[in-house]
């Protein structure tokens, strides 16, 4: 009876030698890359009458502000239905071609993969830039950075889902004389359809969010007056539109939401 | 007798009601959209902007190598900025993620409320928190830290929240019923089983939080953006190649290193 509260560890001494060094190493780039960017709690504290000044000039909201407001949330919100719409169209190829199960050739879905693998590191607001200085401020280059973004995601999005489809389908027409093109109507499309409109809802909300910033830049919505009125400290008029922004992303995100759970 | 097979069932009248107002309320959007929206085109096509496409495209394909350390420099900045926030993050949406779940925290109010949180939390974009913060303490890469680290949240403190809720209460039953206390409780049964997607989540969220800290510079916010808007104001295109480039291979690093340690840990 001498022995018998043998204790069991739970973990090896080895794994636990391992877990702390990671825990050592992660807390030890944090300081380091805290003090590099002068982002310690100290920094919080030195900059905490800022946050203070801030927060208090921004209350009460200036509602008298929100007419004006109203015009460029409807930009902001047409630019993000143009772009889904059109990315949405343009998309149909580039995901066929990059579907493995379609296309087993390697040279032809490994290319367009890569482009729109590039495509979709690039930040939609540094296309965004990229077109304004092409096409000079407005909408337009606001629309064009927002539909290269999307077709990026939504080329992912779908050739992943075309590669996990039932393939019963496409080899019964295929033996029945179907050609690559019936294959893909009759086989492929109905099977994908929900999840395209369900992806196709969700860049949509991704874009809502992303036009709200393009104004920053000069590519038009809502972000341009935000940045107006930050820049002559209005701060009420500034509340005003951030809150506005943030009831329109939230009931357009809701909708969407409730969409595609009947969807999918 | 010749019978053509239909693909389309047979709707009823409630059916096409339905469809009918779908179809309405698309048009009427479509209609609201393309009538609104203001698109200049003799001034997207005029010849300046003929022009400019001429100058900037073959500009942005011939990066300039001279700016290579420069933007080296930022990128660094850029993602010391990532791991701050996105630590920062990690740490800060454990308690919404505990509070949000419903079988840790028996309160319906409490759930409802941080969940609620969450959800607010993600409904701005970072740039515009980027901004507020901008405004609070100047131009700083503090102020990008605080965008990524309070933007962040939202998405991991719900996916935390998702994880807790799928554990296995067997385990922490077991426990309790063998006399441990709330803190055994949470370091025997609960850590063990949640730390590696915790851990998994946290690593993907920096991924797009380095994307993300890319851009915040544009508007003062610290990290390879300032030096966009100062190419851009110059017109220095093929120094902006030299950035894309930079950008574009950075993430593409930082996403397959990502997904590597992702595998390994889950």
């Amino acid at each position: 009876m001498m022995n018998n509260s043998l204790k069991v560890e739970l973990y090896s001494k080895k794994a636990k030698r391992q877990m702390s060094l990671i825990l050592i190493a992660i807390i030890g780039i944090y300081i380091y890359t805290s003090i590099a960017t002068e982002s310690s709690l100290f920094d919080f504290i030195d900059g905490w009458s800022g946050f203070e000044r801030v927060a208090k000039d921004l209350f009460p909201p200036n509602w008298s502000y929100a007419p004006q407001v109203w015009e460029y949330l409807a930009e902001t919100i047409q630019m993000a239905i143009i772009a889904t719409t059109f990315a949405a169209i343009c998309s149909v190829p580039i995901f066929l071609l990059s579907a493995a199960n379609l296309f087993p050739n390697k040279w032809i879905h490994q290319p367009v993969r890569f482009m729109m693998n590039v495509l979709r590191t690039i930040p939609d607001i540094l296309l965004a830039v990229i077109f304004v200085g092409i096409f000079g401020v407005g909408v337009f280059p606001g629309i064009m950075a927002l539909f290269i973004f999307s077709l990026g995601i939504l080329a992912k999005l779908m050739y992943e889902t075309i590669e996990s489809i039932d393939l019963n389908p496409l080899e019964a027409i295929r033996a029945s004389g179907g050609n690559t093109l019936q294959v893909i109507w009759y086989a492929v499309l109905p099977q994908v359809l929900p999840q395209f409109v369900s992806f196709g809802l969700y860049v949509f909300e991704v874009n809502v969010r992303a036009s709200v910033v393009l104004g920053f830049v000069g590519a038009g919505g809502i972000g341009l007056l935000l940045q107006q009125q930050v820049s002559f400290f209005n701060y009420p008029r500034v509340m005003t539109i951030i809150i506005i922004i943030f009831i329109a992303v939230v009931i357009i995100d809701y909708i969407s939401n409730k969409i595609r759970e009947r969807l999918v | 007798m010749e019978q053509k097979l239909s693909l389309n069932k047979k709707r009823t009248t409630k059916q096409w009601i339905q469809y009918s107002v779908i179809a309405a309320a698309i048009i009427a959007l479509y209609l609201w959209t393309f009538i609104g929206i203001d698109i200049r085109w003799s001034r997207v096509f005029s010849e300046r902007s003929i022009d400019n496409f001429g100058r900037v495209i073959p500009q942005l394909f011939s990066p300039d190598w001279s700016a290579f350390g420069k933007v080296m420099a930022l990128m660094w900045q850029t993602l010391q900025m990532a791991y701050t926030g996105t630590l920062l993050a990690a740490i800060l949406a454990i308690p919404f993620g505990f509070f949000a779940a419903s079988n840790m925290v028996k309160s319906k109010a409490l759930n409802t409320f941080s969940k609620w949180a969450l959800d607010a939390i993600r409904a701005f974009p970072e740039l515009v928190l980027a901004l507020m913060f901008v405004a609070a303490i100047g131009p700083a890469p503090f102020a990008g830290v605080l965008a990524i680290a309070i933007g962040s949240i939202g998405m991991l403190g719900k996916l935390y929240c998702e994880v807790i809720e799928s554990i296995d209460m067997n385990v922490v039953e077991a426990l309790e019923a063998n006399g441990a206390n709330k803190l055994q409780v949470l370091f025997y049964g609960i850590i063990p089983q949640i730390i590696p997607e915790f851990l998994s989540y946290a690593i993907y969220r920096f991924e797009i939080d380095v994307r993300a800290s890319t851009i915040l510079g544009i508007i003062g916010a610290g990290g390879i953006g300032t030096l966009i808007t100062i190419a851009t104001q110059n017109r220095n295109w093929d120094e902006v190649g030299m950035i894309l480039l930079v950008i574009v291979v950075v993430v593409t690093i930082i996403d397959t290193l990502s997904a590597m340690i992702r595998k390994r840990i889950v």
